[in-house]
């Protein structure tokens, strides 16, 4: 992919996205300042994803999977990964022509490449989500998912967020042509100080791979799951209005609970600590959190509830 | 005559869904205007990814004026029938006819329905089609409620004739009815103008979209086949992927590669595997090494560069699903070589089979215990069968397996052989799950068969035993189809064995650590109470009984003496009342649990063995008839008893008998009940009067010396051909013989005659069952 315009390090490829979903009339947010599984768990997607209030997003979103860490020698598996996350709702009718567009941003040549949108239909048992849409496949190479949004939380999707999520590493390697992650330049290969992901990433990735999988408390995480749990049911037990009278109902506080307890959930899986059964149950508890949280926003404001009723 | 072209273009739909798709569009909408009076001359759908197509030839372009006429209500009748009989037929007074009837005046109503054009027609069938459409999962998008597989994008709907095409006047929820569609999403984006079904196919080819899916796969398959020709390679034919593949693009453009050479030595079926699960690419074998070496992918579009840039993004996206693969299999060979195949499955002690059926491990433990019983009749060795059985499920725990859960068995062979079991042992870890599906092949290695009939008899008795029975058309548990792979083994090798012995034992695996436990709580109890200075507990006392007196004797004398409980002689009386106490409890459980629940699993094989016989074409009152039969759990003798019923019955003779069967059995059972005494005390022939019975006598005679011996010998058709030889003089009999007759001692003879044509009969099967 020696063109001209292509790009030349990992986060010029983030840049480029950066830029063309700004003038795409995207609000560009910054990461949640949480750990996460993926970048559908940050409340711009999670929540805004529900009511009936206009929406259209991109971000970048740092996310953990203890499970996939391999000490970074895997060339493509890490335990901690960029997600790049658009979502506009209502989705547009050219939102599959916006999205080649974002394609041909990063210098993929859609007249040599073979595109593909191939089924693949996005559930999260864990946010009690769903939706249909495909897998985009460039070469043969999965470089994103395509999802319509019909189900948050429980809550119908109306209107119909349209969902993108690119696999930053994955889709970088195959712009720039690398075969193992840590050799793909971070920054301008020819800057003064050139960076590899390996510099920025491996040691950490052997870090936590170690923590992850053998040395993590796994009783304080069961603990400090119970507590994320009991904490976020407290929070949205709590009535509407505080002692000065104002309404003001704590969706989002409730759900930086659930997202924590789904992280700790992840954590305990990667101990082997939790067998198939208790999988289940498991999932079903951060479920039922992630229920009453898109329950809860949707009573907001920004959760399309009626001006009267959020004030 | 119009034409009717139909084109519901989309964002892309899944492959899988089109075949179904095309089919649902053609019967909803050609039903749909049939039903509206329409009529036509043919009707071919299409799909690609982007379109369902519907081309409708002959078209009448307005359905039939229909006339109907409705008698009213009297003339004279009440003003509130009249009224009734205005509002159901929606006329006006002045409208309704008068004529004369019968009874007087009537009121008739001549309604007519006037034709409709055939675009009003389908507008309407085309929305509703469009509403209503049958897809396995649909979706809404943007702001609207409109449900379609993934976003609808335009409908063309038009009717064209000579004369010229007629757009047919449609909005569904702002998507209005139009004759223009796109071409290929990359190489021919721009609006395309319709005029019919014909132009419309070739504008499309012209604009690089193949519409027939049959003519996609020919080309993909004639293309694939002629690249690996030219390597003297040939494809690995897969009609499966075939479709789904033509399925995925509009345009197939056919490209081959090479495997990288560092991934030759993986086994074929992980090659094959991985490429078609994660690339959808076809296998290419080299004859001359008998390995897979290549690939064939099909990509969506022509390039300037002939597809080079597309196959080397294919070939790396391979090599690094390869490379993972490759890992897998290294790192398995590396567990096998040091932990051996047995302590790769180490791990599934830890992994829920099911939670009231305990691990993974625990099942193996009980399969093995299983195959142990069952090798012996089917003429394996125990040992080998136990050493099979024990790793039959190892791979679960392999790398590779866990990547490719489709590959358990084959990886195990595979594992097996590396770690240098014998040939026999490493065939049962692949085929012992079989057979699956109906098609899937019977294995016929003894000792595959012992794991194979030990899995699954374990399976069906488990989920008895906890009472999770298939009901209806839930069958979680796949339990229909272990059953049926229990006959199939069965039938499938000539299995003589006892269902019932078999499902006893496996009832008995399941029972086994339950009773362990209890006979430990109960020995533990017995001392605590020793240690206490209390008697053996009333309750097992009493329970026990006098097979155990002598034993609550020992230790209830010891109390006052002391003597610590490590006591040798405490500890085995106290271990003999918690034997005695479990086994008489279990017996009870026996009896009361697991026999019903035997002859309820036993029966439920006899319904699959049913529905088995009948795709063979016998009929199920012939399996009825000889279940009826002793032996009914040998379900080889079962199959070999109603083949030759079935036979038998197709023959005329055979079909009569059971008429003269049927006539004998009435008489003699009302007979029987009339007179509330049962003639079977021998019929004695110096009663007979007649030739024809006579003739009966000897006949019965005859056929009863061949047919003991038949049955014996288990060959059934001798002793049906020879049942089946009673029906001439059966007929006769009835023919020229009055039962009743006056003399009580010639009636009762002749009844008592009746008895034995019954007896002999149901010897070889229960005829009353047959029906007809």
């Amino acid at each position: 992919m020696a063109k001209a315009d292509a790009p030349k390090s990992f986060q010029e490829i983030i840049l480029r996205l950066m830029s063309y979903w700004a003038s795409k009339g995207c609000a560009v947010l910054q990461p949640y300042d949480m750990e996460v599984g993926a970048g559908t768990f940050h409340p711009a997607t999670t929540l805004r994803a529900l009511g009936s209030k206009p929406w259209a997003a991109a971000y970048v979103q740092p996310s953990r999977r203890p499970t996939d860490g391999r000490y970074g020698e895997n060339p493509n598996r890490l335990q901690h990964y960029y997600q790049y996350q658009v979502l506009i709702k209502p989705s547009p009718p050219d939102l599959q022509d916006l999205y080649l567009g974002s394609l041909r941003a990063i210098g993929i040549d859609t007249e040599l490449h073979d595109i593909r949108f191939v089924e693949d239909d996005w559930e999260s048992p864990t946010l009690g989500a769903w939706g249909l849409g495909w897998e985009v496949w460039c070469d043969g190479m999965e470089v994103s998912q395509f999802t319509y949004f019909q189900q948050v939380g429980g809550h119908d999707c109306k209107p119909v967020s349209g969902e993108l999520t690119y696999g930053l590493e994955r889709l970088a390697m195959y712009v720039l042509g690398i075969d193992h992650v840590m050799d793909m330049p971070y920054n301008d290969p020819s800057a003064p100080i050139a960076l590899k992901y390996g510099d920025v990433f491996r040691q950490t990735e052997q870090e936590y791979s170690r923590w992850n999988f053998d040395v993590a408390d796994t009783d304080m995480l069961l603990k400090h799951f119970e507590d994320a749990e009991a904490e976020c049911e407290r929070i949205l037990a709590s009535p509407d209005t505080d002692d000065a009278g104002r309404k003001i109902v704590m969706a989002h506080p409730a759900y930086d609970q659930c997202i924590k307890a789904s992280h700790l959930f992840n954590l305990l899986d990667a101990r082997g600590v939790i067998s198939v059964t208790e999988r289940q149950a498991y999932i079903g508890r951060v479920r039922a959190l992630a229920k009453k949280c898109a329950d809860a926003f949707v009573q907001t404001e920004a959760g399309g509830a009626a001006a009267g009723d959020a004030a | 005559m119009p034409d009717l072209l139909i084109e519901l273009f989309s964002e892309e739909i899944p492959a899988r869904m089109q075949p179904k798709a095309r089919e649902d569009l053609k019967k909803l909408i050609t039903d749909g205007v049939v039903e509206a009076g329409l009529t036509y001359a043919s009707a071919g759908a299409f799909s690609t990814p982007r379109r369902l197509t519907l081309t409708v030839e002959g078209l009448t372009a307005n359905s039939p004026t229909l006339r109907e006429e409705r008698k009213g209500p009297r003339t004279d009748a009440p003003e509130k029938a009249i009224e009734g009989f205005l509002r159901s037929t929606g006329l006006t007074m002045d409208q309704l006819e008068t004529r004369d009837d019968k009874k007087g005046q009537v009121y008739f109503a001549v309604i007519e329905k006037p034709g409709r054009p055939a675009t009003e027609i389908v507008a309407e069938v085309l929305e509703k089609t469009i509403r209503n459409f049958p897809w396995p999962k649909s979706m809404r998008w943007g702001e609207g409620a409109l449900r379609w597989v993934r976003p609808l994008h335009s409908i063309l709907a038009i009717l064209s004739d000579e004369a010229g095409a007629t757009i047919v006047a449609l909005d569904v929820d702002g998507i209005t009815a139009g004759d223009a569609t796109r071409g290929h999403r990359f190489m021919a984006p721009d609006t395309i103008q319709v005029g019919g079904f014909e132009s419309y196919a070739k504008q499309l080819k012209a604009a690089k979209v193949m519409l027939d899916p049959a003519e996609r796969e020919a080309a993909i398959w004639h293309d694939a086949e002629q690249m690996a020709f030219a390597k003297g390679w040939e494809v690995v034919p897969d009609k499966g992927l075939l479709a789904e593949v033509a399925g995925l693009v509009e345009w197939p453009v056919t490209l081959m590669g090479e495997i990288d050479a560092q991934f030759l030595d993986l086994p074929p079926e992980v090659l094959q595997t991985s490429m078609k699960e994660h690339q959808k690419f076809f296998s290419v074998k080299n004859p001359k090494t008998g390995r897979i070496e290549g690939f064939v992918t099909v990509a969506n579009r022509e390039t300037a560069d002939h597809g080079a840039t597309i196959l080397a993004g294919n070939q790396k996206v391979l090599s690094a699903r390869l490379s993972d693969a490759k890992f897998f299999w290294e790192n398995d060979l590396r567990t096998v070589a040091a932990h051996g195949l047995e302590g790769m499955g180490a791990g599934l002690d830890a992994v829920t089979f099911h939670n009231k059926l305990g691990s993974q491990g625990d099942r193996i433990r009980r399969i093995e215990a299983l195959a142990r019983e069952i090798a012996p009749l089917v003429g394996a060795s125990p040992d080998l069968a136990a050493e099979a059985a024990r790793v039959a499920k190892s791979d679960l725990r392999s790398e590779m397996v866990y990547e490719f859960p489709e590959l358990q068995g084959v990886m195990g062979r595979y594992y097996a052989q590396k770690a240098g079991l014998r040939d026999a042992v490493a065939d049962a870890c692949r085929d012992h799950y079989a057979p699956l599906g109906p098609s899937d092949d019977v294995p016929s290695e003894p000792v595959s068969v012992a794991v194979a009939l030990a899995d699954k008899i374990d399976t069906l008795t488990g989920f008895w035993a906890i009472d999770e029975k298939p009901t209806g058309s839930k069958d979680p548990f796949a339990l229909r189809r272990a059953a049926l792979g229990v006959i199939r083994l069965v039938l499938g090798n000539d299995l003589r064995v006892c269902l019932s012995d078999l499902i006893e034992n496996g009832f008995e695996q399941h029972r086994q650590p339950v009773l362990e436990a209890e006979r430990k709580r109960t020995f533990i109890a017995i001392l605590n109470d020793f240690e206490r200075g209390q008697e053996v507990s009333s309750e097992i006392a009493e329970f026990i009984g006098s097979s155990g007196e002598a034993h609550v004797e020992n230790i209830n004398s010891a109390i006052s003496l002391q003597p610590a409980i490590k006591e040798r002689h405490i500890r085995n009386a106290a271990e003999a009342i918690a034997e005695i106490y479990v086994s008489q409890r279990s017996g009870i459980e026996w009896r009361s649990v697991f026999v019903p629940a035997r002859d309820n699993l036993l029966s439920f094989f006899h319904d699959r063995l049913k529905v088995h016989l009948r795709d063979a074409g016998i009929r199920h009152d012939v399996i009825d008839a000889v279940l009826a039969m002793p032996g009914s759990d040998d379900l080889t003798l079962v199959v070999k008893r109603a083949e030759a019923l079935s036979e038998t019955l197709k023959t005329d003779d055979g079909e009569n008998l059971i008429q003269g069967f049927k006539r004998a059995n009435n008489i003699l059972t009302q007979a029987e009940e009339k007179d509330g005494v049962e003639y079977s005390f021998g019929a004695d022939p110096k009663f007979a009067e007649t030739e024809e019975e006579k003739a009966l006598f000897a006949a019965l005679d005859a056929a009863e010396a061949k047919i003991a011996p038949a049955m014996e010998a288990e060959d059934f058709a001798t002793a049906m051909s020879a049942m089946a030889s009673l029906r001439a003089p059966i007929d006769a009999f009835f023919e020229a013989v009055q039962i009743n007759a006056e003399a009580e001692v010639i009636r009762r003879n002749r009844l008592n005659l009746l008895s034995r044509i019954r007896q002999i009969c149901l010897d070889v099967a229960d005829l009353t069952k047959i029906e007809g």
